[in-house]
This record gives structure tokens, C-alpha cells and sequence, in this order.
């Protein structure tokens, strides 16, 4: 066990993490370097084009210090995003140590500040890493400082590396081995097994990943996911070295996988300890949490007889993200679909997307909500996420919705903008702090509907990506909330409508029919699109008639060209809706979301 | 209308002494090299020349660019040239464009003497300040000369290109615009609504906000005007930006690209089609000349259609013209109601076995396709 170091990367987005890793993978000779890839962790596609790890990563790095002792470095990559805090919590909680990675220009951002206290709450051992040296303008002293001042870190431990071109590396190394502890715990003990991760396999089931605390897994033990109180019979454990290699057995301070005949992802629960049944542990690790979604939206085929596909899909993606929920749900509208919630905005876009070019589903996705919850007169309390089932509204005592705590870390010459930026969004009880000069940290509590309109594009619009965010979910405050609809030629569209602030209505009501007035493509007569709270319009637009729709000239060379136009605009054509008699695209859906331009 | 009939041939002259700004057909100042253009084009016949498919044609159309540009030498040989190769048949019809600068009695009497039974003047507009606007090297008085002369020249056919959906440009003077050029008394009358090409100064212009045309709504009124007018004066408003004096003066040539008739072309950047599959020429008379000095054939891309891109493009002519589309063109399971609503909105009519357009219709021409169709 003492030859064992299990450790993690954690850094803003950005600060070079999946190139670090991609650095150590190759100087253990892990991969040889014809199969060496960029960013060998992050193995989907939507992974690599945003720079960005979704799922979380395993890998065993071979690694013989200058005295030759052989030592396995077990990383633990963790997803970057605040949408899957929770994940990385567990995954840090796998780790004695990790690696604390900052942006030699860019410096210590929100983000590595939320990083550095998931570390410490873990007790981890933190090796600060100044990356991207090689920059030009990198500033090295300033990052110091900051490791310092806003870090509390000793600002001589940090390592200077550049990811990038290699330098640094073998420091990282060599203190990874002297700095991080080897993993305490007793192999015979009863087992306790920490799930961090979950991954399905087409041919074997899910790929659990887990650390080993105490005990020892073989094939052929049966164990008991401690929660669900199930019990699997184990087929295969190992370790992973990009690809899994199966062990004899994994032992208390291992990280490895285990494979037991568990059909779906959603059957484990991260954060759920394994033990054995015979022999179980008295009790669970501590730590354990239900991860419950926090925006919701609904998700409709574009063509309606395509719900048994999507439905199709959607159980197919599930099998890899337990995180995903979904339930039937109905538009007069739109038709079949399905509630789903989220952990965030990202992960909303992530299933999206991901459906989209994996599963090659059509869908409109309506605008996102998060959970509001209703006191009613008869006593009831209600939570909706889902503005089609707003109660009526004489029936309502009392609201509330969720709010979050913001931290913003900002130079100090944005403190103005923010702060506006915050107000309008309904932000209250800010503190400011000062943790080096020039900078500021600001914190706001904010209803978290605030937060996914458009909020974080807003505040790195206006700092001209200075600024960086991170945010917590605090708790339910009492809130004035009205549904606004949306009705196009005078019918309702029950799929555009929001559940909002009153004092916030008029703003969005109006902004709205502006973003549609441009989504919905202009036809043969006018078009009306109108906001309103119950049977009050409150704002309005108008499409105006096209008159005219033809080219003057086609001759041998318009051909072509016109018939792929045609081509083109049917195909488009395939990806709208018809809503009394107007077609309406499914970018409207999404319109609500996105504020104007500025 | 059968859909197949007689090829057509047609002839790309790539020479313009100055290059209009609205237009987007590909041409050349250097006129010096028409002789060599010449060569390539008789020689890119006869590398044709073995196809069964393109042995007879019933219309040579020569076009541009500026064919009233080619001297009188040139021409003959470009004429005596394809007759050796081709044959024609007896009552072809054969059209020239001339540009209204062009135009002399002597050229007209060789055009007629080469055999040209129909010539197309390219006048654009009659109004001074129109004429200057859409950078033509003629002027209005010019315009009208030549179209005098063309009608006085015995072509039994002769028809007048004009635009319209200038800037500023009013009903009244758009009337008054076609009262002129209907009082040479030609036989056809194309009019084309004012339109920004890709890559043209014009387009250039209208990006820094420099073009102010009228919008959709002036747009319509002005070709509603217009088709009335027309019609009125005893034309038929046979496709949507062409006007013929009966069912006999329309441009033979013309219709075959919209009712997937073959046609060969010839020249730089000319389009070709036979059967389901379309071709076309090198834009560019360099790269042209080059490849037929080499032997080897002009040609810059080909597409073949598939059934379902032949149909859309059966849809998309048909509702350019008076022919219309058949019914069973008509797609979906949907298809009866969604004519029925097209019908009700005035948009089309049902004639025996074909959906024709109306001039309501016509001013929707790009989106009916779409509104057939699932």
C-alpha cells in the first residue's frame, strides 16, 4: 500500500488539466506514442471540442522514482463543470492528494477557489501547479501572490510546469510520490468500497469505479451497493491503464473497477459504498447523497410520430448517465414527450446535444426551469417544475423558489458592471472581499432562474472574460411568481410558456416576442405574438406578411443552386412545428432563454 | 407538353467591354481573345458532336456576356462552324442578345443573312437616370434607336429585356417604362425584377448599406402592375419574368430548361442537361481554353439527379410557368388538403390532370414547392 498514491487534477476550465493528464499518461509510457492521442481522457466528442471532461476518468500510471522504486499513481480525473460538483466530491474523496492547477496568465479564478475547498474538506494534501509557464504572458510572481493571498497556500510548494511543451512534469512526478500519502486501511477488513463513477458497457454491463477503503473484492464475492441494499455476484475486478486489466483482487487503498452483472448505470448511485454480503460493514462511508436535478425542461420530437424513437433514445442514454431524469409529458402543442431534469444548464446542453448526434434525435427542448414550490390555500404544498402545471392561481397562499449563493472573482474595475449585472438579477446579501488588490471577490445570493437566463454569458460579456463564477444552492425564499404565456395568432402555445418573477413579467414578456418575432419565419398573412399573465396581454409583436417570394432569373446556371436552396429550406422545414397555422421553428423554443444582443 | 422533345444548343460569348454592376453571368473584357474563345467553342462541339442524343437541335440561343461584340467574321465562323457539326432542323428557331450600343442596320442584316430568326435586346431600361444607375453603356435615346432598328430588321420575332425594382422606381413610371418598350411592338418582353447577386459590386454596395432597394410588399405591387399591363396589351404571362405575344413567340430555347428538356452548352461557365444529369464549364476562360487546347473536355462539375431531386425541380419550374406541375407530382398523404388550402388562398388553380399557378401564385413561386410538398 505504501507504493500507492491516489491523487486528482482539479483547476478552473481552461487551466490546462486535460493536457497535464494527457503529459503524465505519456511520460509513464502508459500509451506508446503512435496511439497517443490529445486529451486521451476525455473520449467523447463534445468532451474534446469544449474542452471540458464530462465523465470522470481512471487511470493507473506506472511510475519508478530515481531510487527505483516502483509506485502506481492512481488519477482520478474529475468532470470540470459546477454541474457536477457532486461527482467530484466523491472522486475527491477517493484521493489523499491532488494537484491544484493554475493558469500561469489567467491566475487563481472562482472556480479554483471552489476546487480548493472541495480539497480541504476532504483533508487532502494540495500541491499547487503554476501551469502554461511557457506563455508569453505569463505572470508567475502575480500567480504566486494570489497562491498566497487568496489560496492560503505556501506559495514555494507550487510546481512551474508547462503542460504543454513538457516542462515540469517529472516534478509534478516526484512529488506526487514525496508529498501525497499512501492510502491508509486495513485489507482485512470488513469491505468498504467508495463508487465514484459509473460507466455502461454494451457487452458487459456497468463498469462501477470505486475506491477500496478497507477489505479486499474478489471474483465471485457477491456484494451489497449499501443504499439500494441490492447484492450482485462479481465477475471481473482490475485496474484501469486506458484500458481495463483485469486483477486477481482490489484491496483496501486500490482504485479499480469492478464488474458484477449490473444491468444499468442507474442501478449503482455514486457516492454508495460497496461491501460484501457476507460480511458487511457496519456502516456506509459518509458522504452519500441522492443527487437530486435542479433545471428541468420538457423535450418533444419534431415529428410526433417519432416519440417511440426519442423514448428509444432516451432509455438508450440513460444507461450511462443516472443523472438524467425523465418522465411522460404532454403539450397541446407538441404533444407526447418528456420532463426531464438536470443538474444544470451544461448538462442540459450535454443531453441535448448528445441526442442529437449520437441517438440522431430532432427535438425541440423548451425553455429551462428549475423547481418552484407552491403553499395553496388547502394547506398542499406543491413543487413544479414544469410551467403546464402552474396551479390555478386563486389557489395560491404563497411561493418560493430556489436561491444560490454566487461567488464571482473579478478584477477590480469590473465591481460596478457585476454589481448591476447582479441587482437586475434580483441578487441580494452581496459581500465583497478583497483578497489580493486588484481583485474582488463578490458574493450574491440569487434566485437560481436568474442564473440559468443567460447569466454567465452576460457576466463574461461584461468583463471581457475576466470574470469567473461558481455557485452553490442554498435554500427556498419566498417569491412573487406569475406564469407568463405566449400566444401566437391569439392560441395559446402551452410549450413557450414560463413560470416567472412578477416584478421581472412585463421584461420578459416583451423580450420574448421580440427573440420570436425573429425565430418565426415570415408567411403569407401577419403574424401576432403576444405575452400574458391569465387573461392580460402584457406584450406584443407582429410578423409582418411577406408579399412576394420569388427569384426573378432561372436559367441553366440558377439551377442547381436554386434546387439546393429548395433542398435546404425542406429540410428546415422538417425541423418546425405547426401551431394553428403558423410554423413555428424549434430554435423559438430556446428564444425565452436567450436575452438580446448587446 | 412533352417533356423531352428537341435538344437545345447553347453558346456562352464570355466578352463584355464593361461589366454591369447587378449582373452575375461570367464575363471578360478582353475581346482580343474572342478568336481564340472561338477555336475552343467549335471544338468543344465536335468533342460532343458523337452524342445521338445531340445530333438535331430545334434552338440555338447565343448569349453572354455581349455576343453583339464578336465581329462580323467571328460570328459567321461561330454559325458556319456548328452548322458543320450539328445539324438543325429546318424551322429552328435561332436567337441572338444584342446590346443596345451594338446595334447597327449592317450587323442586323448579317444576323438575318446567318440564318437568326429571333433577337433579344438587352435594353434594361429607356430612363436616362435608370440606364446610368445599372451602369449600361447605352443611353435611353440609344435603347430606343436600337429597338427601332431591330424591329424595322424583319426578325420575325425580336423580344426587349428590361428590370425593374430600381430605387425610387414608382408604378407609374414602371407603366410607363413597359408602354415604351411595347411600342417597338417585339414579340416577347422578359422582365426581371432587380435582384443582389453573390459577389457582384451591386451585392457589395447593398452589405455597406448602400443600396436601397423597395421591399417585398413595393416589390409585388410593381410585378402585380406589370402583369396587368401586359397582358392587357395581348401577352401572356408565360413564366414569371417572361411575356410572350401567344403560345408561338415564347422562347422555344428557354422553356427547355424548365421542362428538363436536353441542352447542350458551349463556353465558359455554359450549363448542359440530358436525362438526369446536369454539367457544367470552367467559369473562367483561361482554364477554359486551356482544357480544350489539351483535348480534353471543358467540363467543371456534373451532378446527377435522383428521382426525388428531378421531382423537386419539375415542382419548382412547373410553378414558374403557365404549364404548371402534374397532379401526381404532388407528394404525401396530405397532398389533396393542402392543395385544397392553396386553391382557397388564390394561389393556384386545378386545370384537368396539372396545378397551375395564378399571378398570386407566381409572386410565391419559391415557396409553393414547399407548401406541395411534406
Amino acid at each position: 500500500m505504501k507504493h500507492i498514491r491516489n491523487f486528482s487534477i482539479i483547476a478552473h476550465i481552461d487551466h490546462g488539466k486535460s493536457t497535464l493528464a494527457d503529459r503524465l499518461i505519456q511520460y509513464t509510457k502508459l500509451v506508446d506514442d503512435r496511439q497517443f492521442r490529445d486529451q486521451i481522457l476525455d473520449t467523447m466528442d463534445i468532451e474534446r471540442e469544449r474542452g471540458i471532461t464530462i465523465k470522470s476518468q481512471t487511470v493507473d500510471l506506472p511510475y519508478v522514482d530515481d531510487r527505483g522504486e516502483e509506485y502506481e499513481l492512481n488519477l482520478i480525473d474529475t468532470p470540470g463543470h459546477v454541474d457536477f460538483s457532486y461527482e467530484v466530491s466523491r472522486a475527491l474523496a477517493s484521493c489523499e492528494g491532488v494537484l491544484l492547477l493554475v493558469d500561469a496568465s489567467q491566475g487563481v479564478e472562482a472556480q479554483t477557489l471552489g476546487n480548493l475547498y472541495a480539497a480541504l474538506e476532504h483533508n487532502l494534501v494540495i500541491i499547487p501547479v503554476i501551469n502554461k509557464i511557457d506563455l508569453p504572458v505569463a505572470d508567475v510572481e502575480r500567480v504566486r501572490t494570489e497562491i498566497d493571498n487568496e489560496l492560503g497556500l505556501d506559495p514555494d510548494t507550487a510546481i512551474l510546469c508547462s503542460a504543454k511543451d513538457g516542462t515540469g512534469i517529472e516534478d509534478i512526478l516526484h512529488a506526487i510520490v514525496e508529498r501525497i500519502p499512501p492510502p491508509a486501511g486495513d485489507a482485512e477488513k470488513p469491505l468498504t468500497a467508495l463508487i465514484f463513477d459509473a460507466h455502461y458497457d454494451s457487452f458487459r454491463g456497468t463498469i462501477v469505479s470505486c475506491r477500496v477503503f478497507d477489505g479486499t473484492v474478489r471474483p465471485g464475492d457477491t456484494i451489497r451497493l449499501m443504499s439500494q441494499g441490492t447484492t450482485y455476484r462479481v465477475e471481473e475486478v482490475g485496474v484501469f491503464r486506458i484500458s481495463r486489466e483485469p486483477q486477481k483482487e482490489l484491496s483496501a487503498g486500490e482504485v479499480g473497477y469492478i464488474i458484477a452483472g449490473i444491468k444499468t448505470v442507474s442501478d449503482t448511485r455514486i457516492g454508495d459504498t460497496i461491501t460484501l454480503d457476507l460480511r458487511p460493514a457496519p456502516q456506509p462511508l459518509p458522504g452519500f447523497k441522492d443527487v437530486k436535478p435542479v433545471v428541468f425542461s420538457s423535450i418533444y420530437p419534431i415529428a410526433s410520430d417519432d416519440y417511440q424513437s426519442l423514448l428509444e433514445a432516451l432509455e438508450k442514454y440513460k444507461l450511462n448517465d443516472a443523472s438524467l431524469v425523465y418522465q411522460k409529458d404532454s403539450s397541446a402543442a407538441l404533444g407526447q414527450g418528456f420532463r426531464c431534469g438536470y443538474l444544470g444548464l451544461l448538462h442540459l446542453e450535454i443531453v441535448q446535444e448528445r441526442l442529437e448526434r449520437e441517438f440522431d434525435q430532432s427535438i425541440i427542448m423548451t425553455a429551462p426551469s428549475v423547481q418552484y414550490r407552491f403553499h395553496l390555500d388547502d394547506g398542499t404544498v406543491l413543487d413544479v417544475d414544469n410551467p403546464l402545471h402552474y396551479p390555478d392561481p386563486g389557489t395560491i397562499e404563497s411561493s418560493e423558489e430556489p436561491y444560490i449563493r454566487a461567488s464571482i472573482l473579478i478584477p477590480e474595475r469590473y465591481v460596478g458592471v457585476v454589481m448591476k449585472l447582479c441587482m437586475e438579477r434580483r441578487g441580494v446579501n452581496s459581500h465583497m472581499s478583497y483578497p489580493t488588490p486588484g481583485r474582488v471577490e463578490i458574493t450574491f445570493d440569487m434566485p437560481l432562474a436568474e442564473v440559468i437566463f443567460d447569466f454567465y454569458d452576460r457576466l463574461k460579456s461584461i468583463t471581457q472574460g475576466y470574470g469567473s463564477f461558481d455557485y452553490e444552492i442554498i435554500d427556498y425564499r419566498e417569491s412573487n411568481l406569475v406564469k407568463l404565456d405566449i400566444l401566437v395568432n391569439g392560441e395559446k402555445v402551452d410549450a413557450l410558456s414560463i413560470l416567472v418573477h412578477r416584478d421581472n413579467a412585463r421584461d420578459r414578456a416583451v423580450r420574448v416576442c421580440d427573440r420570436l418575432k425573429d425565430e418565426i419565419p415570415r408567411q403569407q398573412f401577419k403574424i401576432a405574438i403576444q405575452g400574458a399573465i391569465g387573461g392580460k396581454i402584457i406584450a406584443r409583436s407582429t410578423i409582418s406578411a411577406y408579399r412576394k417570394d420569388v427569384t426573378a432569373k432561372c436559367y441553366g446556371g440558377d439551377i442547381t443552386r436554386k434546387r439546393k436552396l429548395l433542398e435546404k429550406q425542406k429540410k428546415g422545414k422538417k425541423r418546425m412545428r405547426i401551431v394553428g397555422n403558423v410554423e413555428i421553428p424549434q430554435s423559438a423554443f430556446l428564444a425565452a432563454l436567450k436575452s438580446d444582443d448587446e | 407538353m412533352n417533356r423531352t422533345g428537341n435538344p437545345g444548343l447553347y453558346v456562352h460569348v464570355p466578352f463584355c467591354k464593361t461589366k454591369c454592376p447587378y449582373c452575375d453571368f461570367y464575363s471578360v473584357p478582353e475581346t482580343e481573345h474572342a478568336g481564340k474563345w472561338l477555336k475552343a467553342v467549335l471544338q468543344e462541339a465536335s468533342l460532343n458532336a458523337p452524342t445521338p442524343e445531340f445530333t438535331c437541335f430545334d434552338s440555338l440561343y447565343i448569349g453572354g456576356g455581349t455576343p453583339s461584340l464578336l465581329g462580323h467574321d467571328d460570328i459567321g465562323r461561330l454559325v458556319a462552324g456548328l452548322k458543320e457539326v450539328f445539324r438543325f432542323d429546318d424551322g429552328a428557331e435561332v436567337t441572338i442578345e444584342l446590346n443596345p450600343d451594338d446595334v447597327t442596320k449592317e450587323k442586323l442584316a448579317l444576323y438575318r443573312s446567318l440564318g437568326v430568326n429571333r433577337a433579344s435586346l438587352g435594353v434594361q431600361s429607356f430612363d436616362d437616370q435608370e440606364v446610368r444607375f445599372l451602369g449600361r453603356r447605352h443611353s435611353g435615346r440609344q435603347a430606343g434607336e436600337a429597338a427601332r432598328l431591330v424591329a424595322e430588321a424583319g426578325f420575325g420575332e425580336f423580344g426587349v429585356d428590361l428590370i425593374y425594382g430600381l430605387p425610387g422606381q414608382s408604378v407609374r413610371s414602371w407603366r410607363k417604362s413597359l408602354r415604351r418598350a411595347l411600342s417597338y411592338g417585339p414579340a416577347h418582353l422578359s422582365c426581371y425584377q432587380l435582384t443582389v447577386e453573390g459577389d457582384t459590386p451591386f451585392s457589395r454596395l447593398s452589405h455597406k448599406g448602400g443600396l436601397e432597394l423597395p421591399d417585398d410588399a413595393m416589390g409585388a405591387e410593381l410585378f402585380l402592375a406589370m402583369s396587368e399591363y401586359v397582358t392587357d396589351q395581348g401577352f401572356l404571362h408565360y413564366e414569371v419574368s417572361n411575356f410572350a405575344r401567344g403560345e408561338q413567340m415564347v422562347s422555344r430555347h428557354n422553356v427547355k430548361y424548365w421542362k428538363h428538356t436536353p441542352y447542350l452548352g458551349l463556353g465558359p461557365s455554359a450549363h448542359s442537361f440530358l436525362g438526369r444529369k446536369r454539367w457544367w464549364n470552367h467559369r473562367s476562360l483561361d482554364a477554359y481554353l486551356r482544357r480544350l487546347s489539351s483535348g480534353s473536355s471543358a467540363m467543371e462539375g456534373s451532378e446527377a439527379l435522383s428521382e426525388e431531386q428531378m421531382r423537386l425541380e419539375r415542382l419548382l419550374f412547373g410553378f414558374r410557368t403557365m404549364w404548371g406541375v402534374e397532379l401526381k407530382e404532388l407528394s404525401g398523404q396530405d397532398w389533396a388538403n393542402r392543395l385544397e388550402g392553396l386553391r382557397q388562398r388564390g394561389l393556384v388553380d386545378v386545370r384537368g390532370e396539372r396545378v397551375v399557378p395564378t399571378l398570386t401564385g407566381y409572386l410565391f413561386a419559391d415557396r409553393l414547392p414547399l407548401m406541395v410538398s411534406e
